[in-house]
């Protein structure tokens, strides 16, 4: 328990580390954006109540919020995400089949698994980013070809990051 | 109320979203200016849209004056253009030759026409007989003789070109003053002349400086250009030389025309001599 807190803790600081400091500098052709740091409500233990879910999600939309100067866009984008996960997790997995806390991670749940959940939830996360920036309908295929890519992106971040999990945790 | 309850925490995860959901976009629109003003304005946008075709559609109807008022303004702009007026201003060099008694006039003048790839090249220079310019005169810049004017209205000239079949000058080699005459290459290559009727007794160089002799319309030693060949096609007793023109004649810009005030008189007095003859 005390270590899979400290896990997600130390998965908190380091995924807006990298969001804030690295990913926010990077754009391909001022379409592709990353947000990587959804990762960390993607990977949450199953467990997680609901409650501690939602507020984990608002308060790091909070956090990406207050480095990107967008005070609520992050937070209710990240809040659309933990409601997606919720329907997601309760309609693919049988929540009495696992024990010792496990989380949803690429090396546990299997790679087909767990590209259509970091699609499913990456996709809804920047729709709803994206069209909240924008806030109007004019311009919709920039905005839809720039949802579509930064998707991309994302889960292709996700993809490596979780292999590189997997692997360290095959040697052990 | 027990129903409720369960009903609540059955389906929590709905509700929490709608609280956070809401809270954040609360947030969101409160401190974020842009999305306020679109979230108001968001109803003018039919009404905008509607009031931009139809402006769209009227202006389209009007067309036909903006575009005489336009072609009026245009006309009007440009008779303030610098560049069609005439410049009346004009600065002569004179050269007093106390030697030779000879008095010659330069007369600065901008190129306004050129060409360069027919076989009777002619340019036109924006001063005329107000100036001081005759038929006649001929015409030089800072790198060497250009050729000679053939006619004139009051405020412009025609220059016969140096790359004109019909021009021909007399010119002397610059180190044993053998004369000759000089007209353009026979291949209509804008830098090769060919000297020709040179005495044999001439020693000609290559690279040698071809000047202009003094005995026409140039005064002496205006440069022609230098000795590039010196067995060009044709020639019999006399020699004949190419030579490459000192003026790149595509890229004039400014040259003096050269008003040689004893012009006149050397001619009437040659005229006598041959009806004398």
């Amino acid at each position: 328990m005390i270590r899979t807190l400290i896990i997600n803790l130390l998965r908190f600081i380091v995924l807006v580390f990298i969001q804030v400091f690295l990913l926010k500098n990077i754009t391909l052709y001022n379409f592709s954006t990353p947000y990587l740091y959804i990762m960390f409500i993607l990977l949450l233990p199953f467990e997680i109540p609901n409650v501690l879910l939602f507020i984990l999600a608002f308060v790091l939309g909070l956090t990406i919020d207050a480095f990107y100067d967008t005070p609520g866009l992050h937070a209710a984008a990240c809040v659309v995400l933990a409601l997606v996960r919720v329907l997601f997790i309760s309609i693919t997995v049988q929540k009495e089949g696992f024990d010792n806390e496990p989380e949803p991670t690429l090396s546990i749940m299997g790679f087909r698994w767990f590209f259509t959940y970091a699609l499913v939830l990456t996709f809804f996360h920047h729709f709803f980013l994206f069209t909240l920036e924008v806030f109007s309908f004019s311009g919709i295929q920039y905005t839809l070809s720039r949802i579509i890519l930064s998707s991309i992106f994302t889960v292709f971040l996700i993809l490596v990051s979780g292999l590189l999990f997997y692997r360290r945790k095959e040697r052990k | 109320m027990r129903n409720l309850l369960i009903f609540i925490t059955k389906y929590n995860a709905f509700f929490l979203f709608i609280i956070f959901e809401i809270s954040s976009l609360i947030i969101y629109i409160k401190y974020n200016a842009f999305q306020k003003a679109g979230f108001i304005n968001s109803t003018n946008v039919v009404t905008g849209n509607l009031n931009q075709q139809y402006s769209g559609l009227k202006s389209y109807l009007s067309l036909k004056d903006v575009n005489d008022s336009l072609a009026r303004e245009n006309a009007r702009l440009r008779n303030q253009l610098k560049s069609s007026f005439y410049i009346d201003t004009l600065a002569k060099r004179k050269v007093d030759d106390t030697v030779f008694k000879v008095k010659y006039e330069y007369i600065t003048a901008k190129v306004i026409n050129n060409s360069t790839n027919h076989s009777y090249n002619y340019i036109t220079i924006d001063r005329g007989s107000k100036d001081g310019i005759a038929i006649g005169m001929g015409v030089i810049c800072s790198a060497g003789i250009v050729g000679k004017v053939v006619n004139v209205t009051p405020h412009m000239a025609s220059v016969q070109s140096m790359l004109n079949k019909n021009s021909r000058f007399s010119v002397m080699l610059a180190n044993n003053k053998e004369i000759g005459s000089i007209q353009w290459g026979n291949d209509l290559d804008p830098h090769k002349g060919l000297l020709f009727d040179v005495s044999t007794n001439a020693q000609p160089k290559l690279g040698e400086a071809v000047i202009t002799s003094g005995y026409s319309l140039f005064p002496e030693g205006i440069m022609v250009g230098k000795v590039t060949n010196l067995q060009p096609k044709g020639g019999g007793i006399s020699l004949n030389m190419e030579v490459n023109f000192a003026v790149d004649f595509s890229k004039l810009e400014y040259v003096n025309v050269v008003d040689y005030k004893f012009a006149p008189e050397q001619a009437g007095l040659e005229a006598q001599q041959k009806k004398d003859d």
